[in-house]
């Protein structure tokens, strides 16, 4: 089978099974068994979300979701990679934060929200460091792990050529340790898209996909609170596929250091 | 192109088991564009060896002089060959992994190119320069970690088995190759390896070492024109020659008398 025939199988399977999913879903709607009010059916979310989209009301809340997401990703990014670098080339950094880390990371980021809603308040502040503190863990622990997988051979060719130490760190280690970086940044950004959530249906007012959803349940609006849930489900797929997908197509797929998944 | 010294070098492993010696005791001069190969069963060193030259191991006691110089760590007058095809960075083209020592010494853009492209005709896989290592056979992958080691022109060549995990056949044309490239570059070269017809074709000069410990047990010259017939009676003549100083008896597939390996 050709490589385009196979792809194609493929996101025909992909496309059979959200059909069915969405087909039972429906089915059950209009079953009469449950208050249309709760289980409305699909036509009817969909009727909400193109005006929610069109006037725009969706797109701003996706908007604040994505900011609150973004800014807090990048920031466990910028502290978790070089700790989890440092922590794997250096012992004592490593005795110093790894009881930290370990203690801290089965902390539900979410069982946090309260504390910080006390601390910085409702809004940004509050959601961006529940993202952080999401994510920043992933990063850390996939970071620490690929550095200390670098194949002790480039290390040793690389200081036989010459390169001292910040040559090391980014010629070497920072590829070499590529696969489990990826692997952390998508780990990192799933569970601050769950964290985000979360966290906006109590710490954010007027504005995020979590606080749609929260505020819905005051109205019954369940057709609101579907699709908010379907932009959600979206964006995350889209970030997932296109953007962690290109960036493994870039980088390790390419350079055969992880094997691409198969069809 | 340097000379090398090896004077009373011992080096001492420390293992759960107790004080295991690596080395012991070897003295070594090597002259300069001097073809030098380490003959020896498994254990017997020789490996141990080419790290002290290399500088990622520090001997117990004695020094190393290459061109006058005390070896202290690696250092780029050395380029260093190993026998993981793993060894290229897999996230760097053939080219990109030839130039990466000149990048470290900070050569130009075009400069590092124009090298690497001529390291690598010289290997001959100019046609796959732009390859990434995982898209190329073993055979070319040690051949493009020979360019990269070549590339920022160290005066010394330390090769630890470079070729023991291709298949005979590349293993040939590979021994040719280096063959060739030694000729056009005549560097000083020291090859580990526990192929006796290997070491045959390649050397002028052979040294046997012999296991617990490590220690030099002789050294064969090799003095036949070049380019060698492995088939001539004088090629099979110093094969038999240095089988035999292996422990080896010729004829016999068996070792006759137990080396060291029958008492590890």
């Amino acid at each position: 089978m050709t490589e385009g025939k196979q792809r194609q199988r493929s996101l025909l399977r992909g496309a059979v099974a959200l059909l069915a999913a969405a087909a039972i879903y429906d089915a059950m709607a209009r079953s009469g068994y449950f208050a249309p009010a709760l289980l409305p059916t699909l036509p009817t979310v969909a009727h909400t979300l193109f005006a929610n989209l069109t006037d725009g009301t969706m797109i701003g809340h996706a908007a604040f979701t994505l900011y609150r997401v973004t800014f807090g990703f990048a920031l466990a990014v910028a502290v978790g990679l070089p700790l989890g670098i440092l922590m794997a080339r250096f012992k004592y950094v490593e005795s110093f934060f790894l009881p930290l880390v370990s203690a801290l990371m089965p902390i539900p980021s979410f069982a946090l929200v309260p504390l910080f809603m006390l601390w910085f308040g409702i809004g940004n502040l509050t959601t961006i460091l529940i993202v952080f503190y999401a994510a920043a863990f992933p990063m850390v622990f996939n970071t620490w792990s690929g550095v200390r997988s670098v194949n002790p051979l480039w290390l040793r060719a690389a200081g036989a050529m010459g390169a001292d130490e910040h040559k090391l760190f980014w010629k070497v280690i920072i590829p070499g340790a590529s696969p489990f970086i990826i692997t952390g940044m998508r780990q990192a950004f799933l569970r601050s898209w769950i964290a985000v959530v979360g966290a906006e249906m109590i710490a954010a007012s007027d504005w995020g996909l979590g606080w749609v959803i929260f505020d819905a349940k005051e109205f019954l609006n369940t057709d609101v609170m579907l699709a908010s849930l379907i932009v959600i489900g979206l964006i995350g797929f889209v970030f997932e596929r296109f953007i962690f997908g290109s960036l493994e197509r870039m980088t390790v797929l390419r350079w055969g250091m992880m094997r691409a998944a198969t069809g | 192109m340097v000379p090398i010294e090896i004077n009373d070098v011992s080096l001492i492993y420390d293992t759960p088991s107790g004080k295991v010696p690596g080395v012991k005791e070897v003295n070594l001069n090597i002259g300069a564009s001097e073809f030098v190969c380490i003959v020896g069963p498994s254990g017997c060193g020789k490996s141990t060896l080419l790290n002290i030259i290399a500088g990622f191991l520090t001997p117990a006691a004695g020094e190393i002089r290459i061109g006058g110089k005390k070896v202290d760590g690696h250092g780029m007058d050395r380029g260093v060959v190993f026998q993981d095809f793993a060894q290229l960075f897999p996230w760097r083209t053939a080219l990109g992994n030839v130039t990466f020592g000149l990048e470290m010494k900070g050569i130009p853009k075009d400069e590092r190119e124009r090298i690497a492209h001529e390291q690598l005709r010289l290997v001959k896989l100019d046609k796959f320069t732009g390859s990434y290592p995982h898209h190329l056979s073993g055979g070319m992958q040690q051949r493009v970690a020979i360019a990269r080691a070549l590339a920022y022109n160290p005066s010394v060549l330390l090769m630890d088995e470079p070729f023991a995990a291709l298949d005979a056949l590349t293993r040939d044309d590979m021994q040719r190759l280096l063959a060739d490239v030694w000729q056009e570059t005549r560097k000083t070269v020291i090859y580990v390896t526990h192929n006796v017809s290997e070491a045959v074709y390649l050397a002028d000069r052979v040294i046997v070492m012999t296991p617990h410990p490590g220690t030099v047990k002789t050294e064969i010259r090799i003095p036949l024109p070049r380019p060698r017939d492995p088939l001539s009676v004088e090629f099979l003549d110093f094969q038999k020659e240095l089988l035999h100083q292996l422990g080896y008896e010729t004829g016999a597939s068996e070792p006759a008398k137990a080396n060291g390996k029958a008492n590890a």
